[in-house]
This record gives C-alpha cells, structure tokens and sequence, in this order.
C-alpha cells in the first residue's frame, strides 16, 4: 500500500497484546517516550480469546498509575487494529502523533534531556 | 492468604520525598497472589517512584528485593549485608511483614507500601473476600464450613437478625446473609437439625479482644 506515517513512531513488535504488561508501558515513559499506544486486534478477534481485552485493562491502569505521579495518563492509549487495515494503521499513527504533539514532551523526557545536559 | 492492595503514590511518595536512596522489598507470598506486593509490583512501584522523582528534578536511586517471606526471619537475614546502605525500606509486605522487617533492622526507617485488608479468597482473577477473622475458636463445622463471624455483619451465631431480606444482608444488598447460607448449605447436606443446636456464648477472649495474641510450640522450639 505504500502508507506513510509520522516517523516519530517506534515499533515494538509483540506476539500479541495480551503480553503487554504495566512494567513495560511504564518503562517506555521512564526511557523518555512521549507518548505510548497499544496497538491489538480488533475486540472478539483475538487469536489467544481475551489477550487483547486484557491489554485493555493494563492500559486503563497504568493510565491511572501516570496521572497519579503526574505523567499523565492522556498520554497512554490503547488501539484495535485489524491487521489487514493498513489504512486504519497510518490513520492512529498520525492521530497519536498530533495528539502527542499537542501536548508537548513528557515530564520525564525533559527531565532525562536536563540531566543529559548537565 | 492475607489480602492487601496498593497504597496511592502520593502516600508513599510522601514517606521517601526526602531520601535519595531507598529499599524497595517485596514479598513472594500473599501479597503476590493479589497482585499487591510481588516482584511485579516492585518494579512497577520503583519505576513509578523513579518518574515521579525525576519530574521534580530529583534523582531516586532504588534497589529492588523480593523476599520469599517477610514473616520469617531467616528471609529477613537476606538483607542483611546492604539494607545499610539506604535510607528507607519501602516494604510492600502486609503489615506482619512490614513489622517484623521494621523489628529486625532498627537503624532503617521501614514504611509500608500497600494497606492489608483482610485474610480472605479469590473468588475470581480480580476479586477478593473476607473469610476468615482469626477468632481462635473455629465454628465452621457448625456451620456448614460457613463462617459467621467473618461474613455476618453482626457476627451472630444463632441464626440470621431482621436485617436478612431475600438472602442478602441489610447492610449491602449485594452481600449475601451468611445465615441464609449457612440454612442453605445445611439443607443440602441434611444437617439442618445442626441449626437446632444452640450455639453457645463465644468466648472472644481468643480474638482480638483479648489482646495481642502468641502461639507457642514447646514440641518445636528450639
């Protein structure tokens, strides 16, 4: 399809989302990420049943967990993709990046570029 | 198992906002099981504590321990050689733990990271309940393996009060009467004469009201 998106998006490939954990989604803010989203299959289509509903649940708590210690929990999103849509694939990659633009970098990340700095 | 859940992040940031150096100590038993206190959750908690620092342009050093007990002193004796070197310990241990660490290591400031509830079951991934008070004098097999003391509001021991309505108690409408169930439960098992037999005044001097409880094992100290 040949689809562009924005080039700010790393991609961290996984099996399936149900192997996403709160650890991992919290160290990709730790490590500077702006922003994070989890990208699974569409809800009733999960090839494991419920790996991608259980995802959904790690994400509501970690955005909890970042509006606690002031991160902020906007910052963090969970997607269903169908993996045949690629259309729909470019379409949140941008709609995250715009969105994460919008709120400017992380806490953390600005934190991390001080320390680098100085 | 002993239930406990998390302690809000301001709480604990709160006990270590001034340290720049800190313990952070799990416990492999309970608090795991309820997803509360185990490796998994010190990492999160460290990780968490780690931002919420750095945001302030503050740096936290934490080191990460999980225990297989901290109930026992011979797991306890596993920090020995480095728990000095920190400021604070946060212990994500249930509140036993949390004491008996504070207890061996007396020039460490020991805080806890979650609130305990209660000794209890999964009743699915995600649920927990109460089923146990430690009374000291279990009744179960009165009861149809059903506790009163534990699930009945009232801790009544001869039947259910007015408040029981359609089986659930008047405190909750989503709580069952533990009465109702214990009626219920006995029926089936074609016991209901046991509800017949009075149940006599309990002697609560074996439960808390007694004071700080101690179990001694002559056969097995040492």
């Amino acid at each position: 399809m040949r689809l562009s998106y924005p080039v700010s998006i790393r991609i961290i490939r996984l099996p399936c989302t149900g192997k996403v954990d709160v650890i991992h989604l919290m160290e990709a803010f730790q490590k500077g990420a702006d922003g994070v989203y989890v990208a699974g299959c569409l809800e009733g289509e999960c090839h494991y049943l419920t790996g991608n509903l259980r995802a959904k649940k790690r994400v509501e708590y970690t955005k909890k967990l970042l509006d606690e210690i002031g991160v902020g929990g906007e910052r963090l999103e969970m997607y269903n993709i169908a993996a045949s849509d690629g259309p729909r694939f470019a379409e949140v990659a941008r709609e995250m990046h715009e969105k994460i633009k919008a709120l400017g970098p992380s806490p953390i990340r600005e934190a991390l570029h001080k320390k680098k700095a100085a | 198992m002993i239930v406990a859940e998390r302690k809000p992040i301001e709480e604990i940031i709160g006990f270590v906002q001034n340290c720049k150096k800190i313990l952070i100590v799990g416990c492999n038993e309970c608090v795991t099981v309820c997803y509360a206190g185990g490796k998994k959750e010190v990492g999160i908690l460290a990780s968490a504590l780690t931002m919420a620092f750095m945001k302030e342009g503050k740096e936290l050093e934490i080191k990460e321990v999980t225990l297989e007990r901290q109930c026992d002193p011979e797991y306890l004796e596993e920090l020995r050689g480095f728990i000095d070197e920190y400021e604070a310990v946060i212990s994500l241990a249930c509140g036993a733990g949390v004491q008996f660490l504070a207890e061996k290591y007396l020039e460490t400031p020991v805080f806890p990271g979650v609130n305990t509830l209660f000794m209890g079951v999964t009743e699915e991934r995600g649920v927990w309940s109460e089923r146990c008070q430690g009374c000291g004098q279990c009744i179960l097999g009165q009861t149809a393996g059903i506790c009163p003391i534990s699930r009945c509001a009232k801790r009544l021991l001869n039947g259910p009060c007015g408040g029981s309505t359609k089986g659930k108690c008047e405190i909750n409408p989503e709580l069952d009467c533990a009465w109702q169930l214990i009626i219920e439960r006995l029926k089936k098992l074609e016991r209901l004469d046991d509800y017949e037999t009075l149940i006599p005044i309990k002697d609560w001097s074996t439960e808390r009201a007694g004071g700080p409880r101690k179990l001694v094992r002559e056969d097995l100290q040492q």
